[in-house]
């Protein structure tokens, strides 16, 4: 709509990185509105009575007074100035001094007693602020309740005609503008529609209740020209003002880590492969009284050991007792924190509702800068507000914690007996890295506790259910024992196993014997060999001094013979002519024994 | 029937603004018709005087503030309810000839 004298918007093309933007103080909505608000032009904040309207508008005015020394007017439309001062006052903003300096506060409340009578214009108001704005330098507003004021001119046209108004104004007056209004469900939606198209940036705060506590959200509606984060997060209202509970970046610029972290001790670091990854979140989750905080305790203080800076979040017992107590299972963790290694920090989950924690949380990692991280149990924080936020808190702070390459341990009450719930309520174990099962066995009238890792991304772990057993040492695991396809423990492991030795020996026993009488029968069988092995060289000694014997009667006997034949004479031949068939002196070789044939010779 | 006390009333206006100029001309017929002469106005024009606007208390404009006798009322738009303007004043809806 051209009107005479207003400006015409020029088009914008520029890239939303380009749109110049304030930062406001309130670190997670700059982070989700990607640099703060717009500057030189007109935010709208909307929302129901006690939604933190005025604050955010306020906070973001103080910080520019505080921070760039940007002067600015707040025109209060609804609250005095007093009361706006008094509320502020806990957030140690120096509001008083401000006010004298930087900051103008109008009161601009009408009078209850004030009548109307016709319409008017916001022109004077315009012009009055106008004269402070020259004054002051100032370069930021709020106004803060306006439909207090245009309520009055009960004319939706009216009331129109001067939203414009006071564009244009803004506009020329080059003033980056906070305009806060109430909405109700119910409350003129039209105009405030039409506002919203007028506003660059529409902000709606809510609060609501959620199973007894208040919740407050905040959900940026529209940014003209910028890129901002969508959907509701989480406000908080700390020590120095509002903060709102931002996820964190959206990419992990981070790369992962294959450095191993000790779980706390061996037998779990083997389980787990060599130990946890560097950066990563574990996840312990048991019934009471399983040791999870024992667990805990331990990575606290190899941790503290390595002479990494350590932060233990208890949510349940105050440090001391949770010292005390790891203390009689051989963890001791004094010494460290008087080293100022390690900080502990205790919170009463009743007190505060989870965002608030995790705000308290994020001040404790900027101020220790640790390295390791216990938090024990996760679970506490549920029980002082609705589930979905403890959910929503519980991911962000697992996140924010691997924002910083921290290594986290954290347990859960959860999924005491039945892990798989864990899964259906803190929703944990889906984020986790690691998760680890305590739980009890109970067989043969003992209880028993059994460690098991559910799972753990990036490594080989064991399945095996193992037992853990404490003692004043420290926690151990037992080598998995395992029978009849059963894994047991405690003193049905120890019978069986008393059972398996008694057999192992029996065999031995058994085996000895055997071997025994084998070696009897070889000697047996030996001396029978060497019996036969006798008389077979009696018989062949024998057999060869009968052949010997033979032989020479044979030389003798055929000496004889030509002796006698020479004593017979030289004439004729032989008297005794050698007698046909007479064999020939056969020779029995030594060696041939039963092999060789011999004939006995004819004998004489 | 004359007023015994006389009224003192100042009207804030916001330079030319429609409203402010239809404020300034109901606020003179009233006073024509209702209390002739007995009455004292002062216009501020806050655009000329933002500062005294804000000494005073004034944002809304047009913006009527009856000073004297007290009690101290305010009336803001541009007046075309009489009736309203004279209730505020604490004047008798009687026309003066």
């Amino acid at each position: 709509m051209q009107r005479k004298g207003s400006r015409v918007t020029p088009k914008r093309s520029a890239t939303p990185r380009l749109l110049s933007k304030l930062a406001t103080g309130l670190q997670g909505f700059d982070q989700i509105s990607r640099g703060g608000l717009p500057r030189n032009r007109t935010t709208l904040v909307l929302g129901g009575a006690g939604a933190g309207k005025s604050i955010f508008a306020l906070q973001a005015l103080v910080n520019a007074a505080r921070e760039r020394k940007e002067a600015g007017i707040f025109v209060a439309f609804e609250e005095s100035t007093g009361a706006i001062f008094a509320n502020a006052a806990t957030f140690g903003w120096g509001l008083p001094a401000l006010a004298k300096s930087a900051l103008f506060f109008l009161d601009a409340r009408l009078s209850p007693t004030v009548v109307q009578s016709g319409d008017f214009e916001l022109s004077g108001m315009l012009a009055i602020l106008e004269a402070k704005k020259q004054e002051l330098a100032a370069s930021w507003i709020v106004l803060d309740g306006i439909d207090v004021l245009l309520s009055l001119l009960q004319n939706p046209s009216a009331e129109m005609r001067e939203i414009y108004r006071l564009r244009d104004w803004l506009h020329h007056n080059h003033l980056t503008a906070i305009i806060t209004a109430k909405l109700d469900g119910d409350t003129r939606p039209a105009n405030y529609g039409f506002m919203q198209f007028m506003a660059d940036c529409v902000i709606r705060f809510d609060r609501r209740l959620e199973q007894g506590i208040s919740v407050r959200r905040l959900e940026i509606t529209k940014y003209r020209g910028s890129d901002f984060a969508p959907g509701e997060f989480s406000l908080s209202f700390g020590r120095h003002g509002m903060d709102v509970v931002a996820p964190g970046r959206a990419e992990t610029l981070h790369e992962a880590s294959t450095q191993r972290v000790s779980s706390g001790f061996e037998g779990l670091d083997l389980m787990l492969g060599g130990g946890v990854f560097r950066g990563t979140s574990t996840l312990i989750t048991g019934a009471p009284g399983t040791s999870k905080t024992t667990l805990a305790g331990k990575f606290a203080e190899s941790a503290c050991r390595r002479g990494e800076r350590t932060l233990f979040v208890s949510f349940d017992e105050g440090g001391e007792r949770v010292r005390r107590n790891l203390t009689s299972v051989g963890i001791h963790l004094d010494a460290y924190l008087e080293a100022g290694l390690l900080c502990m920090y205790s919170g009463r989950t009743e007190a505060m509702n989870p965002e608030e924690h995790l705000i308290r949380i994020a001040s404790l990692l900027r101020e220790h800068r640790p390295r390791c991280m216990v938090i024990d149990p996760l679970s506490a924080i549920a029980r002082s507000g609705a589930l979905s936020s403890a959910r929503a808190v519980g991911s962000r702070l697992i996140h924010q914690v691997r924002d910083h390459d921290i290594t986290v341990f954290i347990t859960s009450l959860v999924g005491g007996d039945d892990p798989e719930t864990e899964g259906t309520e803190m929703q944990v174990s889906t984020i986790a890295d690691t998760w680890i099962h305590l739980s009890y066995l109970v067989r043969g009238g003992e209880r028993n506790r059994a460690l098991t890792i559910i799972k753990s991304r990036g490594t080989e772990h064991s399945n095996q259910v193992r037992e853990l057993v404490l003692s004043a040492t420290g926690p151990a695991l037992t080598a998995a024992y395992s029978s009849g396809g059963e894994v047991l423990m405690g003193t049905l492991r120890w019978e069986k196993e008393a059972e398996e030795r008694a057999r192992q020996n029996q065999r031995h026993a058994e085996f000895m014997q055997k071997r025994r009488e084998l070696q009897f029968a070889e000697a047996d069988v030996a001396a029978q060999i060497a019996t036969l092995q006798l008389q077979l060289d009696r018989q062949r000694s024998e057999l060869a001094r009968y052949s010997r014997d033979e032989e020479t009667r044979q030389v003798s006997s055929g000496e004889r013979e030509s002796e006698l034949r020479r004593m017979r004479g030289t004439h004729g031949a032989a008297t005794a002519p050698p007698v046909p068939g007479k064999r020939r002196a056969v020779r029995v070789s030594a060696s041939s024994g039963s092999n060789g044939d011999h004939e006995p010779p004819r004998g004489q | 029937m004359p007023i015994a006390t006389v009224v003192v009333m100042r009207l804030y206006v916001a330079g030319a603004a429609p409203n402010s100029i239809k404020a300034i001309t109901n606020l003179r017929a009233i006073c024509r018709r209702y209390l002739k002469d007995c009455y004292k106005l002062e216009i501020v024009d806050v655009c000329e005087h933002p500062r005294r606007a804000l000494d005073d208390g004034v944002l809304v404009t047009p913006s009527l503030a009856k000073v004297s006798p007290a009690p101290i009322s305010n009336v803001i738009g541009n007046l075309s309810d009489t009736r309203s303007v004279l209730a505020a004043l604490g004047v008798p809806a009687i026309e003066i000839e």
